[in-house]
């Protein structure tokens, strides 16, 4: 009898907690968008801010959002990817390749507002970009890399063996191979690391104020400044500018979120069903 | 040996896995066309030999080699010797099939794309010759583009075999290809091979004894690294010059 009231107080733990988890979930993403969503309409997603965002919409920081994640994202993607691979295929097992590893996990834990810092000094100030989004993609590439070069390197480590030495053995170089068998292999595992990498993005606040400064209108070159959706969030609940602005932001940031994953799940499943 | 012709010459082969010296003074010759089988216990050096042929050994850190492997006549780990055109025509299989997770027509593809063959309708020949080859063409020809991983296990070895035959090798190295298989697969294998054989030249590691002697031309005996014997076949079954050799065939150990 013990024994059975063991396994349903372990149970009945586990289930709590959980609920605990989807109901906290639930509770955070319920409020933002029962006080946001109703403020969200046409004019607010077309038409730029007036009145220091007060009121009009928020179509040029939208933009700005979208051009600065992207461009993070084009610098660190292959940067990225390129490293995994050489860690993994090259230099497996190499003492100074392990060093560089450690390091790189070093980043992943180094507080965002420190890149901010080092953004600001060295991309603002010393290389002379200014705010800009050239400084803020720059910045916000290095804060994402560790996260993506660890998911890849993860991903590449769950190709098996066998793969390689298949295709090793009809001839190929360790290059094609790498690129027409394992890469596609674990295409899941990098679109993971991606969407991490864009979640983190999106959310920074103060490094992108520190980097691409809060510019409100639409950027038209790498060298404009720009702001984002969390910067511009916090900016109209800090001055308190407009309560119902700020949650209609804070909804539309949580939309894009949710729909930039189920886009990912999605291709996901897709691409997985085609290869098994 | 007869006048037939040697595909490989191997001449005081010994390899170093870092200090532990896995193959001992091997030396042996394997002949076109023919089915060389090699037996022996576990771990005695039958698959590391196997990959030396075609140089798969060179993937493993800390491995050396002495010795010579001639192929064709040439020395296969001279420094210039080219590895591509060796691993071309020398094809291995491998004991758990290993289709990559791509659909059947994009498995036997592969090989001849890496190799610069671009023409659609050159591929689409060369995809039903091979699977013609191993029997699996009438079994899969409505679903080319389907997984090759939702095949069963034997028609999914038969398909890394066809794989192999797309880049037209001269030999096939085949590393217990039917263990990780059920006996109605095997056989369909081990026929298989007797068509094969007519045009490749065929070199397989066993540890099934009854299949070793049913299917091979020659025999070479492994233990302990070193090759204890290598004859006909049907000397080493019948008459093997060694007492360890009768022994394992027997059963005796192994």
């Amino acid at each position: 009898m013990k024994k059975k009231l063991k396994q349903v107080l372990f149970y009945s733990a586990v289930v709590i907690l959980t609920l605990m988890v989807i109901g906290s979930l639930t509770a955070i993403l319920g409020f933002i968008l029962k006080n946001g969503l109703k403020h969200i309409n046409i004019e607010f997603l077309t038409e730029e801010p007036r009145r220091m965002g007060k009121e009009g919409g928020i179509f040029s920081i939208i933009i700005g959002t979208i051009y600065l994640t992207a461009l993070a994202l084009l610098i660190a993607t292959p940067v990225g990817v390129a490293a995994a691979i050489y860690f993994t295929e090259y230099s497996a097992g190499k003492k100074w390749a392990d060093a560089i590893r450690f390091f790189t996990e070093i980043l992943a834990g180094i507080p965002s507002i420190i890149f901010g810092l080092f953004g600001f000094a060295f991309f603002v100030i010393f290389l002379g970009l200014g705010w800009s989004l050239l400084s803020g993609g720059l910045t916000l590439a290095i804060m994402i890399l560790p996260t993506l070069i660890r998911a890849t390197e993860e991903s590449l480590k769950t190709v098996p063996m066998a793969y390689r030495e298949g295709s090793l053995s009809l001839g190929a170089s360790k290059l094609q191979t790498i690129i027409r068998v394992v890469i596609p292999s674990c295409l899941p595992g990098i679109l993971t690391g991606i969407i991490l990498g864009v979640g983190r993005a999106i959310g920074e606040t103060a490094a992108v104020m520190l980097t691409a400064g809060s510019n409100l209108k639409l950027p038209t070159s790498l060298l404009d400044s720009t702001r984002t959706m969390s910067v511009h969030l916090y900016t109209l609940s800090s001055e308190g500018l407009s309560k119902e602005k700020t949650f209609a932001t804070a909804a539309l940031l949580i939309i894009i979120v949710l729909i930039i994953n189920t886009l990912a799940t999605f291709i996901t499943e897709k691409y997985i069903a085609r290869s098994r | 040996m007869e006048n037939v012709e040697k595909k490989f010459e191997i001449r005081d082969l010994d390899l170093y896995y870092g200090n532990y010296q896995a193959l001992i003074g091997v030396g042996m010759d394997i002949y076109a066309n023919k089915i060389t089988a090699l037996i022996g216990p576990s771990g005695c050096g039958k698959s590391t030999f196997l990959r030396t042929l075609n140089r798969m050994n060179d993937l493993i850190l800390g491995v050396r080699i002495d010795g010579s492997v001639k192929f064709d006549g040439e020395d296969i780990y001279s420094r210039d010797h080219d590895l591509i055109s060796l691993r071309r025509k020398v094809g291995m299989v491998f004991q758990k099939p290993n289709p990559f997770p791509k659909s059947i027509y994009e498995n036997i593809v592969y090989g001849p794309r890496i190799h610069g063959e671009k023409d659609k309708s050159r591929l689409d020949f060369i995809v039903e010759k091979t699977l013609r080859e191993v029997a699996l063409w009438d079994e899969v020809k409505d679903r080319l583009h389907k997984p090759a991983l939702g095949l069963s296990g034997g028609q999914q070895q038969r398909l890394c075999i066809a794989r192999c035959l797309a880049v037209e090798p001269e030999v096939i190295l085949m590393d217990e290809p039917t263990s990780a298989l059920d006996p109605v697969a095997t056989s369909k294998i081990e026929n298989l091979l007797e068509e094969l054989v007519k045009k490749y030249t065929i070199v397989i590691v066993t540890h099934n004894m009854q299949q070793a002697g049913r299917v091979s031309d020659y025999t070479s005996f492994f233990l302990s690294g070193k090759v204890l014997e290598t004859d006909r076949t049907d000397v080493i079954f019948s008459n093997p010059a060694n007492k360890k050799t009768e022994e394992y065939i027997t059963g005796r150990f192994g």
